[in-house]
Formats: structure tokens, sequence, C-alpha cells
């Protein structure tokens, strides 16, 4: 990890053009930015791009779940007792009508795997996006102060850590209702903490650096050391340790919606898959089991091969280290 | 080392203290249920309600009734309350409710490391190879797929297939058998979620064992002991595994304290009656003593698991002195 820090805190090397126009060396060496090589490299990597398309596509899908619902006629929560279900109140499996077959109310799966795709993405993203901002500010406060601060922080840290996770988190979804809001409040409540916590220890060799005593050395106050000098530093671990934390992020939320803890007014991939369990729909309708469950292993493994791949560009001197 | 296990069991205690306190005062704050009336009953008029609250001391401010609540805890056996829905004591619902639990956690705890280690090692030894390789898919596979996704895999083609096709049925779902009353029997309701546990967790854990020792391997002194001429089984298990395993020690250690508070996904789907069960129905149910129970079960495990890492790291690496 130090290798990305190191990358990163040098400046960016730009030569300029030594020969006058015209002159007979007409060479130009162009700069490239630690950005731009990271870049280049994840660029090279098809695994990486692959995945990267794969979680356009999937934005798109759940962006697009109102044009799928058009396209097929369907509306999300439109129930088709007459078409949908066989005489017996059956689901029916993928036809022309219904490409990935209908739930046990009778309603389209495609669409709902599409308006499921979007709390998935929404929560996963944004929720991810949340703790890492929450748990940067914590862990840069921590580290950069030391002291009291850090010792207070660090033990709250370790008690967060301590906390029975799913039981808490059950607890807390069903105390305040369940919903997409409660959900992210929950998935905060924990998730800053192991953020906080890396960044803190990255923050504790990088106020030592030369370039933070500089800093100060020309007048930048705590606020613009923490924020302007060290903060940019830590972007490339982070956006590696938040591409990693989406999948699970993902995860938790599907978990809840399976334990039935999701909103109930959104269709959500776990939720599909709890009424598969509680219903015992495995054989009688399998499409409900593999298509939801297919949509969730798809996106996690998307993030966890981009953020292998992010890693791999980001600190080139690593090995592949998966899930290390 | 004596000095050591005081602090960590204070700091332990802390910890609890303040888990307790947030998650007591989360429901009172927030909880839109009135617990007097889930324990009267729906029959209730509303003057037993009243009185059942009054009972229940839920009349009181609710600084008394923390306060009460936290004694609860000091007396011999602790006294946990009293669930509002049951009406059993939560303390014994617990005991009564453990061995399942505890029984997957072990059982499956075993069956990973049994996987992960030997997977880590091979892949370790054999960086790249095709063996390398295959551990690598099986991680990513175990790591992206979610524990109750794979749990429904497990339960439908194990069980529900061949129960509903062919008429075979030894493994079992829904209930319990205690393994003093039929060993067999309860190996037929755990090796199911044993399954899906151990290889949820061993993806993870062949993974770590590989880069950790893969590190281990590049260091000096295992070049000494090739050199003096030791047997690369000796180098890799005596030499490397021994400094390699630390890491492993620690997540264990996190990964199974978690585990002992209550395997909730795994006991849903295969419907064994232990914490976790007792965890989810708890919250569905808003019965108040016997969450605060569950979480206070759970939050002890890590705790306690937290101590007994940091002691074993001192027998594992020599470098390390508890102080």
């Amino acid at each position: 990890m130090t290798s990305v820090i190191d990358s990163f805190a040098a400046e960016p090397m730009s030569v300029e053009p030594l020969a006058e126009p015209g002159g007979p060396i007409h060479r130009k060496i162009q700069g490239r930015s630690p950005w731009r090589l990271a870049w280049e490299r994840l660029w090279r990597d098809k695994l990486a791009m692959a995945s990267l398309a794969v979680i356009v596509l999937l934005v798109l899908f759940a962006v697009g779940a109102p044009v799928v619902a058009a396209v097929t006629g369907h509306p999300v929560d439109e129930q088709y007792r007459d078409t949908g279900l066989t005489e017996d109140g059956v689901p029916v499996g993928p036809n022309s009508t219904f490409w990935l077959g209908t739930d046990s109310l009778g309603r389209d799966l495609l669409v709902r795997i599409a308006y499921g795709a979007r709390v998935s993405l929404f929560v996963g993203i944004f929720g991810t996006l949340l703790a890492v901002i929450i748990g940067t500010v914590i862990g840069v406060t921590s580290g950069y102060f030391g002291g009291g601060v850090d010792g207070f922080i660090s033990r709250a840290i370790d008690v967060v850590l301590g906390f029975p996770f799913l039981v808490t988190a059950i607890a807390l979804v069903a105390v305040f209702q369940p919903s997409i809001k409660i959900t992210i409040a929950v998935i905060l409540f924990f998730m800053w903490a192991p953020v906080a916590r890396i960044v803190r220890g990255q923050v504790l060799s990088l106020r030592e650096k030369e370039f933070i005593e500089a800093a100060r050395s020309v007048g930048s106050g705590d606020l613009r050391v923490m924020f302007v000098d060290i903060v940019p530093n830590l972007i490339g671990p982070l956006i590696v340790y938040g591409t990693l934390l989406i999948p699970q992020v993902i995860v938790l939320e599907a978990t809840l919606s399976f334990l039935g803890l999701g909103d109930p007014g959104q269709p959500s991939w776990g939720g599909i898959l709890a009424e598969v369990q509680n219903g015992s729909l495995y054989t009688i309708a399998w499409w409900m089991l593999v298509f939801p469950a297919l949509a969730l292993l798809i996106t996690t493994l998307a993030f966890n091969l981009l953020g292998d791949g992010l890693r791999d560009a980001f600190d080139p001197g690593s090995d592949r280290t998966l899930a290390k | 080392m004596l000095r050591f296990l005081i602090r960590r069991t204070l700091f332990g205690i802390i910890v609890l203290w303040v888990i307790v306190t947030t998650v007591f005062f989360m429901f009172f704050v927030a909880s839109p249920g009135d617990p007097a009336r889930l324990f009267a009953g729906r029959q209730a008029t509303e003057q037993t309600v009243t009185l059942v609250r009054h009972h229940l001391g839920l009349d009181q401010p609710v600084y008394v009734q923390y306060g009460r609540y936290l004694r609860g805890f000091l007396r011999y056996p602790p006294d946990l309350g009293e669930s509002f829905v049951t009406h059993e004591k939560v303390l014994d619902a617990i005991i009564r409710q453990a061995p399942v639990t505890l029984s997957v956690a072990f059982g499956a705890a075993v069956i990973w490391l049994l996987i992960a280690i030997p997977i880590g090692v091979l892949a370790a030894t054999r960086p790249k190879s095709l063996a390398d390789r295959g551990a690598t898919i099986f991680a990513l596979a175990g790591i992206s797929l979610p524990s109750f996704v794979l749990g429904m895999i497990v339960f439908n083609v194990l069980f529900f297939i061949p129960a509903t096709k062919w008429n075979v049925d030894f493994f079992q779902v829904s209930g319990w058998t205690p393994l003093t009353e039929d060993p067999i029997g309860w190996l037929r309701h755990l090796i199911l979620p044993w399954i899906t546990l151990a290889l949820l967790y061993a993806a993870t854990y062949s993974r770590l064992t590989r880069g950790s020792l893969l590190e281990t391997l590049g260091e000096d002194y295992i070049r000494t002991a090739r050199a003096k001429g030791l047997t690369e089984r000796t180098v890799v298990y005596k030499h490397g595994l021994r400094s390699a395993i630390t890491p492993i020690v620690t997540v264990f250690g996190l990964d199974f304290g978690a585990l002992l508070g209550g395997t909730i996904i795994t006991e849903k789907i295969f419907g064994l009656p232990g914490i976790g069960q007792y965890a989810l129905n708890s919250v569905t149910n808003q019965d108040l003593p016997a969450i605060m129970g569950t979480v206070l079960f759970a939050a002890f495990f890590i705790v306690v698991m937290n101590i007994i890492v940091d002691i074993a790291y001192a027998f594992l690496d020599p470098r390390v002195r508890l102080n």
C-alpha cells in the first residue's frame, strides 16, 4: 500500500520540449500523471474492463427499469392472475410474454429484477460512497491529530467492530421500520469503522512525510493540510477499497431483504429469493431462484473483479492478491 | 500476562456495556411498538395493559429501567429479563438453544479449516499452477456468493431435489436432535449447514493462507532453513506455516466469535432452532428483552474471541510480548 502513496505523493513528471521548433531534435517527452498511468494499466486488464462494462450495463439496466417495463408492457406491480399464473395459481416459467417467468403473484419477474437492480445498486454505490466519506473524515482526524483524539476514535472503532453485526443490523432495521433510508443508515453505522481504521493507518505514515512539513512551513492550517494535502494521496487506495466494499454492501442489503427486512414497497433481489425460500418454490419455479441469484452473483463478481483490477492498476508492484 | 488479561477484560466489559446501552436506548427512543401490549396479548383490555405496563416497570422513567436492567447482570445467575412473547426467561431460552448454534459453528469451523489450509498451502507452494488458478476461482466464487444464496443452492441440490424426486431423505431440515440423544440424527441435521458455512469460509481462508504463506516463504529464515538441508516438507509446514498462520488466527477468531453468537442465515434456511433463529423471531416480534439478550450473547463471544486471539498470538509468534 505504501507504494500507492509514494506514487501519488510524487509530483507528476513533465519535461519541456528541449529543442526549439524546427531544430534537429524534434522529440517531445510527455509527462504522464499517476492517474493516467493507472488508467492505462487498467485498460490493458481485460478482465477488469469486462467487469467495468458489465457494471455499466447493470447501471443502465437499473436506470432503464421503466423502459424494461414499457417494452414488456408489464408495470412493476401489475399482477397477471390470468396469464401470469397457471390454473393452480402457480407462477409460469419463461415464455414469450414473460421472458423470465412470473413470481407467485403473477408479476413479471424481468421487470421486478430490473427494479430490484435499482435498490441493489443505489444502496451499494451510494451507501459505500457515504461510508467511505465519513470513514475518511474520521480516520484522517484520528491519524492526523493523534494523542487523545486518536485514542478516543480508535476505541470507538473497536467498539463498533465489536458489535455483532447481523443481529444488531436486523434489530435496528426492525425497530425503525424497514425502508431504503434505514438500510443505508445501518450500513453507515457499521461500515465507517473499517474505512476509518484503514485511513488512520495510512495517515499515520503520511503525516511524517516531507511534503506535509513543507505545507505546514508555508503556513497551511490543520484543515488545509488534512484535506488538501493528505486526502488526495488517499484517493487511490480508497477507490480500490470502496470498489471492494460495494459488493459487501449489496450483499448486506440483499440479506436484509431476504430476512424480510427490506423496503416493503420496493422489489428487491433478496426479497424475490425470500419468496422462493418461504414458499418452498424451489422446483416449482426454478426461475425465481436462478435469475435473481444470477443477477446478484454477476453484480458482486463484477465489482470484486473490477476492484482487483483497480488494485493492480494503482499498485502495480503488488502480486495479484485477490481478497487478501 | 496477568496485567494484559486484566486490561483486556476490562476493555471487553466496557465494549459490552456500550453495546448494551446503545441497543437499549435505541429501542426506547425509537420503538414504535408497545411492549406492554405485546406482553399482555391481543385480547387484553386497556386496564390489563396498564397493569402489565406497571408490572414490567415500563411506566417508570427510562433511566430507572436502564439501571434495573444493568443491575440484572450483576446477579448470579445473571437476569436478562423475561421474553415479552413466550414469557420464558431470556437466559434460559439462550442456554436451551445455544447447543444448536455451537454445533453448527464448531463443525463448520473444523471443516472449513481442513479444506482451506491444504488448498492454501497447495496454491502457495505451486504459484500460477493449475491448482493455484483453481483455488483463485474457488475463492472468487465464495467471496461473491451471498451466504443465503449458497444456502439455498445447497438446500435445493442436496435436500429438496433428492427428497422430492428420488425420495432420498438422509439429510434432515427443520428441527433438531441433540448429540447426546442420537449422534446420527444430530449429523443428519447438521451436515448441510456445515457444508454451506464451510464452503463459504473456506474460499476466503484458502486465499488468506496462500497470501500469508507466500509472503512467509520469501523470508530470509526460510532460505536459511532450506540452506541447512531441511526437507521441503519441514520448511513449509514447520517453519513456514507456523508463522504464516498468525493472520489466519486473527481472522478466524473474529469470524468464529461472530458465528457463535448466532448463525442467522444458515439456521433460517435449514430450519434449525438455534440462537440465530431466536434472534430473528425476537426481532420480528419486537421482543425487547430477547433481542437485548441475543445481542449481548453475540457480543460476548466476539469480545472473548478477541482476547483469545491476542493470547494465541503470544504462543504462535515468539516475537509477540503481551504488554
